[in-house]
């Protein structure tokens, strides 16, 4: 009697444990998790996590169980396909990966050559912060989806706060020394030449990645050259850093910047960055959604991390939401269910473009503030909304031709 | 101009003095121990994270002694109960085990204090300016790192040149196996010195965390720029160890402070590089992080003792 019955619930837990495991899709994330970068990767990977178990509470994707599993890349193009090779082999069709162009850039590459070779068994990579604008342009890919603004029209939303501001005439770029930081750079120089053509630029310095540990010799020339006010696409510990040495050395100009609010600013400057560092983004700190407001405390109290990348946020809804109208997990029918997909967020409605798989959204400037009422980071400190930038203010043509499965 | 040239010198001195802090233990210990430390980099970033959390509760300027200290006896204990034992088997086994060293500890400081930077900053009273000139502001701290580094500089060459224990280092440097036969306990020597060069690091760490980022990354940047010193340098060249810091750092500063590309320098030699090309154009401030690693191969192919060391490598 005992005995069957132990078999009984032995038998129904292993159904369960079989079942349970066949129900989950995985997502894996790869970036940067440790090494001097892992301040961009590690909180992208706290937020999916946290993001995932509201995604799993409302019924999954497509059902199933969403997993978030992280694979440390250290910024590095070959350790990516490693991972990616990795993740494949253990059964992942879907990764994720945002810091660095670089890194995406392989990235794109490998999984059009594994779509090939092996239909039936299609990865699909979602990119939540690569923001070479080539990625939807000239090297589009079908397997590819971006969620963040590229750096062209980041630029766009920026130089047209910019031009705004009449006070502004002389304009330094500074920024890392690789495909993005150079896209950046160029698109400084073209927009603000077509929308202020008064502006002058005194300046265009490229450092290399994640390499630079000490900026005040950069502060000193930025200084030197009377620039009122600085553009830079730098991100993570090179944006802490860069603007750590610029408050340190009393550099007044205020910084126009991709990723002020990157993990660690906040923290480092204190006072110092109050009214100085922008930050152009889909997102701000003021939290004035009580939805939002709530997840930022929640998150912030369960991981120490704050509830900085709204858009993995719109990420996995959206990819909730084509999965479900798919009704399926497999990549190319959520990649198609993917096209043209609209979400309506916090900030109003978002789209991703079938033409390029770029999505477009409305952007933010903000601006560092003392006295907010989610202060970032556990200080009072964090970025207060200035200026909203429509989506169709955003938005820029594209020119990739794409080519679909059939 | 006059502004990028004093900053640019003012900055290259505490970064080649920061350099030397670190240059100096690990250029003592080879010339004294014939040991390549590999992991006196990482020694460097204990120093800067047990300040950080020594200093939460005991302030800066407690931290700026204790965590040196607790890093040199550190460094002791490794000499002590790691290095003697494995020196029996040869160099290649003590080389082989400070790199594996320096692995256990970058994994250790990650398991402890995180994957990402910790916030180690300097007090708050320091981050004033000393003194502003053109409108940049140099802050107390880094007069405070200069001045501690020079204090260092001064007190390591008292204690070589004038004291006892000195004389038997600087013997035992050459005639170790002479020390030993004239009753001085060598390997407590040894430990001692290991453990000092460990301490030196530690400091170097201390002040440097709050200029560099204090994260598990610090130690592999360094680490490289440090073997590249004591090798411009001399090998086991103290002297040649102080000038090739001063010039690493100086020549780093400048590098990104001037405006030029490689085709101006080039060609202010009497060079015809064309200043458009795929070589010409590449600026001068981006190939900054490079210029140690350029000096160093110069240095290898047209002086290869360095410039003061007194030994072929």
């Amino acid at each position: 009697m005992l005995k069957s019955l132990f078999t009984f619930i032995t038998a129904s837990l292993l159904l369960v444990g079989t079942a349970g495991a066949a129900e989950t899709v995985k997502l894996a994330l790869i970036d940067p998790l440790t090494g001097p970068m892992a301040g961009a990767g590690q909180p992208a990977l706290e937020h999916l996590k946290f993001e995932a178990k509201r995604i799993n509470a409302n019924g999954g994707i497509a059902g199933k169980q969403l997993e978030i599993v992280g694979l440390d890349n250290k910024v590095n193009p070959q350790e990516s396909l490693v991972q990616l090779q990795k993740a494949i082999d253990s059964g992942i069709q879907y990764v994720t990966q945002g810091n660095g162009s670089s890194v995406a850039s392989a990235l794109i590459g490998a999984v059009g050559k594994h779509n090939q070779r092996n239909p039936g068994k299609e990865v699909l990579y979602l990119n939540y912060a690569a923001v070479d604008p080539s990625f939807t342009n000239e090297r589009c890919s079908f397997w590819h989806f971006r969620f963040d603004a590229n750096a062209d029209m980041k630029m766009n939303a920026l130089t047209t706060y910019i031009a705004e501001n009449k006070d502004i005439k002389k304009v330094y770029l500074i920024n890392q020394d690789y495909s993005f930081g150079h896209a950046v750079s160029k698109a400084a120089r073209e927009m603000l030449k077509e929308k202020r053509p008064d502006i002058e630029i005194v300046g265009n310095d490229f450092h290399p990645l994640a390499k630079v540990k000490d900026f005040t010799p950069y502060v000193s020339k930025i200084q030197s050259s009377g620039a009122d006010a600085v553009i830079s696409g730098n991100w993570g510990q090179d944006i802490t850093l860069l603007v750590k040495a610029a408050a340190e050395f009393g550099l007044d100009a205020p910084f126009y910047t991709y990723y002020g609010a990157s993990s660690g600013v906040v923290t480092q400057l204190g006072d110092k960055g109050v009214d100085r560092i922008y930050q152009i983004n889909e997102y701000y700190g003021d939290f004035e959604d009580p939805e939002m407001a709530k997840r930022q405390v929640e998150m912030y109290k369960e991981t120490g991390w704050d509830f900085y990348y709204l858009r993995l946020s719109t990420m996995l809804d959206m990819f909730k939401k084509a999965a479900d109208k798919a009704g399926s997990t497999d990549p190319v029918k959520v990649a198609k269910a993917m096209e043209g997909l609209t979400l309506e967020t916090t900030n109003g409605e978002v789209v991703m473009r079938a033409e390029d798989h770029q999505i477009q959204l409305p952007m933010f400037m903000s601006v560092m503030k003392d006295d907010m009422k989610y202060g970032a980071e556990g200080t009072d400190y964090n970025f207060h909304k200035v200026a909203r930038i429509e989506r169709e203010d955003v938005t820029l043509p594209t020119t990739c031709r794409m080519r679909r499965p059939k | 101009m006059l502004e990028i040239v004093i900053f640019s010198t003012l900055n290259g001195i505490l970064y080649g003095l920061l350099l030397f802090m670190l240059s100096s233990g690990l250029t003592l210990i080879f010339s004294m121990m014939g040991v390549l430390n590999f992991a006196h980099a990482s020694f460097y970033m204990l120093g800067a994270y047990f300040a950080y959390t020594l200093g939460m509760h005991t302030g800066f300027w407690p931290a700026l002694i204790l965590a040196p200290l607790l890093v040199g006896g550190l460094g002791a204990l490794v000499e002590r109960f790691g290095l003697r034992r494995v020196h029996a088997n040869g160099h290649v086994a003590e080389l082989l085990f400070t790199f594996g060293l320096a692995y256990v500890i970058d994994e250790l400081v990650q398991m402890v204090w995180g994957t990402v930077a910790v916030a180690y900053r300097e007090p708050e009273y320091m981050r004033e300016p000393l003194f502003t000139l053109f409108g940049t502001d140099y802050s107390i701290f880094r007069g405070v790192v200069i001045l501690i580094s020079i204090l260092m500089f001064v007190a390591l060459w008292y204690l070589l040149k004038k004291t006892r224990v000195g004389l038997m280092i600087r013997a035992a440097l050459t005639h170790g196996e002479m020390v030993g036969h004239l009753g001085h306990n060598v390997p407590r020597l040894f430990m001692g010195v290991f453990g000092f060069g460990c301490a030196l690091a530690g400091l170097a760490g201390v002040i440097g965390g709050p200029i560099m980022a204090t994260e598990p990354g610090m130690a592999a940047t360094l680490g490289p720029i440090v073997f590249v010193v004591v090798v411009v340098g001399g090998m086991g060249s103290l002297q040649g160890a102080f000038y090739a810091s001063l010039l690493i750092g100086l020549i780093q500063t400048f590098f990104v402070a001037i405006d030029a590309s490689v085709a101006d320098l080039v060609n202010a030699m009497g060079a015809n590089l064309d200043p458009y090309g795929e070589l010409g154009r590449i600026s001068l401030a981006t190939l900054a992080p490079m210029t140690p690693f350029i000096l160093l191969v110069l240095i290898l192919i047209f002086r290869p003792r360095g410039l003061m060391g007194e030994l072929e490598p």
